[in-house]
């Protein structure tokens, strides 16, 4: 039995699952059917200051794709829209019945002092044990100045993080909005601010649909629709890329990361983990599944580590963030060719069609439908693995090396040595 | 005799009701949105290929995912206007659904026939018209039949413009989709409703009660016509002469009563308004092992029979009717008897009372039965043809262009060599069309690129979409 303990900047709980801020936080009949779930962690859904927000009706957008329900979601909800002595109260009595699960905060207030200083010891006199600063939410509190408003400004980042941290005992998460260019730059601000660890990504903004018949993007509130949060499955290619650059970064060495976006199973969870999380949070998931999907992941996970030797979180985080370069790093003299297993094709053409239409006509149909790589004209590209629908029919097959390893600095293409090569080619 | 062995009315009306009805429910549209979604896509699809009207059937069910069901059903429509039909009545087990990657990787292949039903369904219920006819050539052609193979046949020359007349022996039309096929199979007048369709399409005129050698001549026609298609199927059935034996053996077995073709009892069943009015005895043996055997068997089963036997002479593996209608008989209380050859039939008092088999170790076995319906086979019956039309294989002679020994005179369906299918008879009338419209006009074999309906239209058939 592994050892999931986890500890994000000095947050502890029993399992790196957490659940995200969000709606199945939003108040103690969900938080308590979460944790007696099992779930490891909660971070409370926004509070902000009174008199609380609106939310309109509807508020969530899905995208179906091929059978899959909910592979993307989106949501036009904002913070609490409950006075927030209420929330205090039931956080209190949460902490107090779960006191070895961690219960972090989120909080938003309007970017002046005065307003975190005063909800600050509020919040601490729960006996949470941390706050995450929102910074991340995309649609409505943005346009107050709020949520990834302030995300999207370093320097607000930075000055926010450390009034807080000036102002409070609790650790401070900092929850960063992908919607920016660089996410190195807000993280570095909320680094350079004391933040004890980032929380990522939020939502993407987003318009998941259009209906077609009313004209109307989705969800539609009374015929109109507006820009909302992108999250669900779809969006952890993102996340692992922007989790990714945060823990390789040098200059953020030792930030502790809470990942999030997408995370669906405990699969998932091990990719972030893997990259440099600390300890992951979800949401979509749960909304799709409902609470009971934590056993599953605490399961997965525990045996998933039994069996590679995993003593604990820490003896694999970061292990792949390791490996994870900069494309001028990678080996150009590595060389990987599609094999057929002609045992298990069934004959469904897709490799041949994706590789003539839309690559290097490297598959060649032959007669009573066999489909076989040409060797000489693979390029290893992997996208005949990738639409068949065969599982383990067509393997990337690694080459033996036949020259050493060259990256793009040495290439003779690269212009710093082609301009050595350039007058002789001109004669 | 005990005239009540053979008798109607073994079921009260709703037992009738739920016999008869659709034995295979049409898809849910969530049912088949999931069932689309399965399908791969495949490139050079093998479903393709084993579709002998070669219907793009990845094309077809990639628009029902899509939620284009008008776009499906004209896919399906384009290739074969009895897609409907088929739909209900093809053996897909041995042809698309057989070929289906999915069965070579899971056995479990996507439902090719019951999505296409679902397209064509929905073509049916908004009873629009999915093609328009080309502008008049002032051609005419004369159609013998107006079965799968006729009609198809005379839908794709109207819809190349050519006036289109269509001489029916019998009362209605549809061929065996309304005379022959399994009463479960096209419920509800199914095959009647698809005929309305397919002559909707205009420039097609059926005339009924016109039997060729009778009331038209194949030399009247020619005369009249610029060309001649034959789709008149098979007229006759196999003979299966037995000797009498028993009490009565006296006189012609074929005389005993309860003695009947499966094809006349599955065609008095099929017209019937009633079924109770449809005799069937307590016990009765289908000889056979085609399709037809098994409809005989499992109609006569859901008429009330008690036990019902199908004999047939060979092994399972030699059966014509394919494994899952023998699987169907089987799971309907069927019995199936192999390596049965009928040597005689036995009566009393003029009626039958079992009917005596060698088995395969030669033994002699009385299997008795009050009811006994031959199904051994249909046969093409040259006759009205006289002499000026090649035969072979007793059926008529044609090229891979559908043409007879006569110039200008084409044939196809069941009169012809080839699969006795519903399916195969549309390919072949709809391609001997397309060899008649080239030797018409010396056009190019394809439809006009307009010929679908080009009017836009309202929101039908697009279905909403799961965001909706």
């Amino acid at each position: 039995m592994a050892d999931l303990r986890c500890d994000v900047g000095g947050i502890r709980a029993p399992n790196p699952f957490w659940l995200a801020s969000a709606p199945p936080t939003d108040k103690e009949y969900n938080v308590r059917r979460a944790l007696e779930a099992g779930w490891g962690g909660v971070v409370w859904k926004t509070l902000g200051e009174d008199p609380p927000v609106v939310n309109v009706s509807s508020r969530y957008g899905a995208v179906s794709h091929n059978g899959q329900r909910m592979a993307g979601f989106n949501n036009i909800e904002l913070i609490t829209d409950r006075p927030l002595a209420t929330n205090i109260a039931e956080i209190k009595r949460i902490k107090r019945d779960f006191p070895d699960r961690a219960i972090v905060v989120s909080l938003m207030v309007p970017c002046v002092e005065e307003s975190w200083r005063a909800i600050l010891p509020i919040v601490e006199d729960t006996g949470c044990d941390g706050i995450e600063l929102n910074f991340g939410c995309p649609h409505g509190m943005s346009e107050r100045n709020m949520g990834s408003a302030v995300g999207q400004v370093p320097e607000y980042v930075e000055m926010v993080t450390r009034w807080c941290k000036q102002n409070t005992r609790m650790p401070v998460i900092v929850k960063l909005t992908p919607n920016i260019t660089n996410i190195l730059h807000p993280a570095r601000a909320a680094w350079k601010g004391g933040a004890d660890a980032v929380s990522l990504i939020n939502t993407i903004q987003s318009v998941v649909a259009v209906d077609l018949d009313a004209m109307t993007p989705l969800p539609s509130v009374d015929g109109q629709g507006t820009h909302g949060g992108y999250c669900g499955p779809a969006v952890k290619p993102i996340a692992l890329r922007m989790l990714g650059d945060i823990a390789r970064d040098p200059t953020m060495r030792g930030l502790p990361i809470s990942g999030m976006g997408g995370v669906s199973s405990w699969r998932d969870a091990a990719e972030f983990i893997a990259m440099g999380a600390s300890g992951v949070q979800v949401c979509t998931a749960a909304m799709h599944h409902g609470f009971r999907i934590v056993s599953e992941m605490i399961d997965g996970l525990n045996n998933w580590m039994d069996a590679k030797g995993y003593a604990d979180i820490a003896s694999f985080r970061g292990l792949a963030n390791r490996n994870y370069v900069q494309w001028g790093d990678l080996n150009l003299n590595f060389h990987t060719i599609a094999h057929i297993d002609q045992d298990l094709c069934i004959s469904c053409g897709k490799c041949h069609v994706a590789c003539e239409d839309t690559s290097h006509q490297s598959i060649a149909k032959l007669p009573g439908r066999r489909y076989e790589v040409i060797d000489e004209e693979c390029v290893g590209c992997n996208l005949c693995a990738h639409v068949c629908p065969v599982d383990d029919c067509i393997t990337m097959v690694p080459q033996p090396a036949t020259q050493e390893r060259m990256v793009w600095r040495q290439h003779p293409n690269h212009p710093e040595n082609a301009a050595v090569v350039a007058p002789e080619a001109a004669i | 005799m005990d005239g009540d062995r053979i008798r109607g009315g073994r079921l009260d009306q709703c037992g009738y009701a739920v016999a008869f009805s659709d034995a295979h429910p049409a898809l849910t549209p969530t049912q088949a949105r999931v069932e689309a979604e399965r399908c791969y896509y495949c490139y050079d699809a093998p479903c393709i290929e084993a579709c002998p009207t070669g219907i793009d059937i990845p094309g077809f069910i990639a628009r029902i995912a899509d939620g284009n069901l008008r776009g499906s059903a004209e896919t399906i429509l384009r290739s074969n206007i009895f897609g409907g039909s088929c739909a209900r009545v093809c053996p897909t087990e041995i042809l698309c659904e057989q070929a289906c990657v999915r069965t070579a990787q899971e056995n479990k292949p996507v439902v090719i026939g019951a999505l296409q039903r679902h397209a064509t369904d929905w073509q049916m219920r908004t009873g629009s018209q999915p093609f328009r006819r080309a502008p008049t050539t002032g051609r005419r052609v004369a159609v013998v039949g107006a079965g799968p193979a006729g009609l198809a046949c005379a839908h794709r020359l109207a819809m190349h413009g050519h006036e289109v007349v269509v001489f029916e022996a019998k009362a209605k039309g549809g061929g065996l989709n309304e005379y022959g096929i399994a009463a479960y199979k096209l419920p509800d007048e199914f095959a009647q409703r698809e005929l309305e369709f397919i002559l909707g399409v205009g420039g097609i005129e059926v005339r009924h009660g016109q039997k060729l050698g009778e009331q038209v001549t194949l030399a009247a026609l020619r005369a009249e016509y610029d060309a001649v298609f034959l789709g008149v199927g098979q007229g006759a059935v196999r003979a299966l002469s037995l000797p009498a034996a028993g009490a009565s053996a006296a006189g012609d077995a074929a005389s005993l009563a309860g003695v009947l073709d499966a094809v006349d009892f599955i065609r008095a069943l099929r017209q019937a308004e009633d079924k109770a009015t449809v005799p069937v005895g307590d016990r009765v043996v289908v000889i056979g092992g085609g399709n037809t055997a098994v409809d005989a068997a499992m109609q006569a089963k859901r008429l009330g029979a008690a036990e019902v036997t199908i004999a047939y002479r060979r092994g399972p593996e030699h059966m014509s009717a394919t494994g899952f209608e023998q699987d169907w008989a089987r799971t309907s209380n069927i019995r199936i008897r192999y390596w049965s050859v009928p040597i005689a039939l036995h009566g009393a008092d003029g009626t039958v009372t079992g009917i005596e088999f060698e088995t395969a170790g030669g033994a002699r076995e009385l299997e008795p039965a009050d009811m006994v319906l031959k199904a051994v086979g249909q046969l093409f019956d040259p006759e009205p043809f006289g002499e000026i039309l090649a035969i072979s294989g007793g059926r008529i002679a044609v090229d891979s262009e559908g043409r007879t020994s006569l110039p200008m005179v084409y044939a196809g369906g069941d009169c012809t060599a080839g699969n006795d299918l519903t399916v195969v008879a549309v390919a072949e009338g709809r391609d001997a069309a397309e060899a008649i419209h080239r030797a018409l006009t010396n056009a190019p074999a394809t439809l006009p690129a307009d010929a679908t309906t080009a009017a836009p239209r309202p929101v039908r058939g697009m279905e909403k979409m799961a965001n909706g």
